[in-house]
């Protein structure tokens, strides 16, 4: 059993495949066939074009810190262990995406490039987050 | 086909948010009270309600909901619905219950609000994405979202935290001439912004809403029924509604929010010029939201908020009235009813009861209902013809 108390995430089936590759340690991301474009959070057709020819794709886990907070007082309980980074990152493929930033506070840069690292937090769970590239 | 002077607000009634309810209250027996008030202050009978829109209390959830408050308050509506669009959800039953009026299917139309906030805990969020993808991470409840929209905005245009302390610290001006702001009681300074808790950078908690519980409610009639009502009727001149986004990590900017189409539709069906309003409600769950808002809805260029905001005097009294009930961050945020507190505040000055704060010959104001994080907006332009 762990002690794991913050919220979890409980795949659907439109995005199995996603948590499925974190916990291999791999980001994919949908990719559309139609529009070329990818896409966070998985969706279950292209929201820019609708198509449904969607194929997941390993991508590069780079990108850069769009923005941030260092959240002193959370506003539930499960995060009240201390102060944490809550970020915003564009990856280079283009989507952003809501993360956690492994970083010193003091070297937290809004535009500081970024690099994916997985964090197995629970034996079945494994969540995206990065650090400073 | 507008909605342009279709339909008038001839109604109001507000609570003074409880910071800590007493314990026999319950949102419908606010509800109850908030309706009798409203009636007696438009000088109708209950009979003559046949609209209903009702803001889903969180103390009180559940399915079918319109119906269940509608019996309890004895109303029977010819058009009933919960109106669901986060804080913008008061704004955006205005302009509902106008396009009822305007279709026939209504003619005079109770908005309400209603809420008990006991609860210490900020639940997780319900929406399967937002558990999934969000609450993980610790982006739960919306002071994560502000604080990250404020970074990006002091990244990209400069913005400090003396300009936007500076919001708090007028609206608070006005709240000490509000009796029924929550915290109208002693004024602010930009220091005592600046040196209270450092919550989220880089917020402090003066630049946060406080959850409270309380209510209030609109009546918007039919150009009939306003002919008869006590108070002076203040049309509605204009209004827009736009969405791009829930969480804000997927807004196609931090900084530029969907105000702008909301209020230009607004500002165009009211066929009115920004520099003719006489004062803005602009939604003010932070001191960021009011910057953002001022820009995307017109009053400054964008990015320019913060140098606004520290520029012009924002008292009732000032060069640029803003939030004159103390807006919620002054006020209180009585869950919905926060959001409702801005279009009763453009109804109240409009109809000339702002008392100790009127603001002088007050013809048009401008108000904003914020959804989320930046992420449901309605913009609407009020009216009184003199």
């Amino acid at each position: 059993m762990s002690d794991y108390i913050k919220p979890l995430p409980k795949p659907s089936p439109t995005s199995r495949p996603y948590w499925e590759a974190a916990r291999r340690h791999e980001l994919q991301l949908q990719h559309c066939g139609a529009c070329n474009k990818y896409i966070y959070y998985p969706r279950p057709r292209c929201p820019n074009c609708m198509s449904d020819n969607l194929k997941w794709e390993r991508v590069s886990g780079r990108g850069k810190l769009y923005s941030y907070t260092i959240v002193r007082r959370a506003s539930t309980r499960s995060f009240a262990d201390g102060p944490y980074v809550l970020a915003i990152v564009e990856l280079d493929e283009g989507p952003r995406l809501t993360t956690n930033l492994i970083a010193p506070q003091d070297q937290l840069k809004i535009g500081m490039p970024v690099a994916v690292y997985f964090d197995d937090v629970t034996p079945e769970h494994t969540l995206v987050k990065f650090k400073p590239a | 086909m507008s909605l342009k002077n279709q339909a008038a607000a001839i109604g109001i009634a507000e609570l003074k948010p409880w910071k800590e309810p007493p314990p026999d209250l319950t949102p419908l027996s606010l509800m109850a009270r908030l309706t009798a008030e409203a009636i007696a202050d438009a000088g109708l009978a209950k009979s003559d309600i046949d609209g209903f829109l009702v803001g889903m209390p969180t103390a009180d959830p559940g399915f079918i909901y319109p119906a269940s408050a509608a019996e309890v308050l004895g109303i029977n509506p010819r058009m009933l619905n919960v109106v669901d669009i986060g804080g913008a959800s008061p704004a955006g039953m205005i302009w509902r219950a106008a396009a009822a009026i305007q279709a026939g299917m209504c003619s005079a139309v109770l908005c309400i609000v209603a809420d008990l906030n006991r609860v210490g805990d900020q639940r997780v969020p319900v929406i399967s994405v937002q558990r999934e993808f969000e609450a993980p991470y610790g982006n739960i409840g919306a002071n994560c979202g502000y604080a990250m929209i404020a970074n990006r905005h002091m990244y990209e245009y400069g913005t400090t935290p003396q300009q936007m302390a500076k919001v708090a610290v007028d609206q608070r001006k006005n709240a000490l001439k509000n009796p029924l702001a929550a915290f109208g009681d002693k004024p602010l300074t930009i220091d005592d912004v600046l040196n209270s808790r450092m919550i989220v950078d880089p917020l402090h908690l003066f630049e946060i809403v406080s959850p409270c519980s309380g209510g209030s409610a609109v009546i918007i009639a039919s150009p009939e029924v306003a002919k008869r009502a006590k108070n002076p009727p203040v049309w509605l001149l204009g209004a827009g509604e736009y969405s791009n986004h829930s969480s804000i990590t997927y807004a196609p900017s931090l900084t530029e929010s969907p105000i702008k189409p909301a209020a230009d539709t607004a500002f165009k069906m009211a066929g009115v010029e920004r520099k003719n309003i006489d004062l803005v409600c602009p939604y003010d769950c932070y001191t960021i939201t009011v910057l953002v808002t001022l820009e995307d809805a017109g009053f400054c260029k964008k990015g320019q908020g913060g140098p606004f905001a520290a520029e012009h005097d924002l008292s009732y009294a000032g060069d640029f009235p803003c939030n004159t009930h103390g807006g919620q961050l002054s006020f209180g945020q009585p869950g919905l009813g926060g959001g409702m507190s801005h279009v009763v505040e453009g109804i109240r000055q409009l109809m000339g009861r702002g008392e100790g704060r009127q603001v002088k010959d007050a013809a048009l104001a401008y108000v904003n209902g914020n959804g989320g994080i930046m992420s449901e907006q309605v913009s609407l332009i009020l009216e009184r013809r003199s």
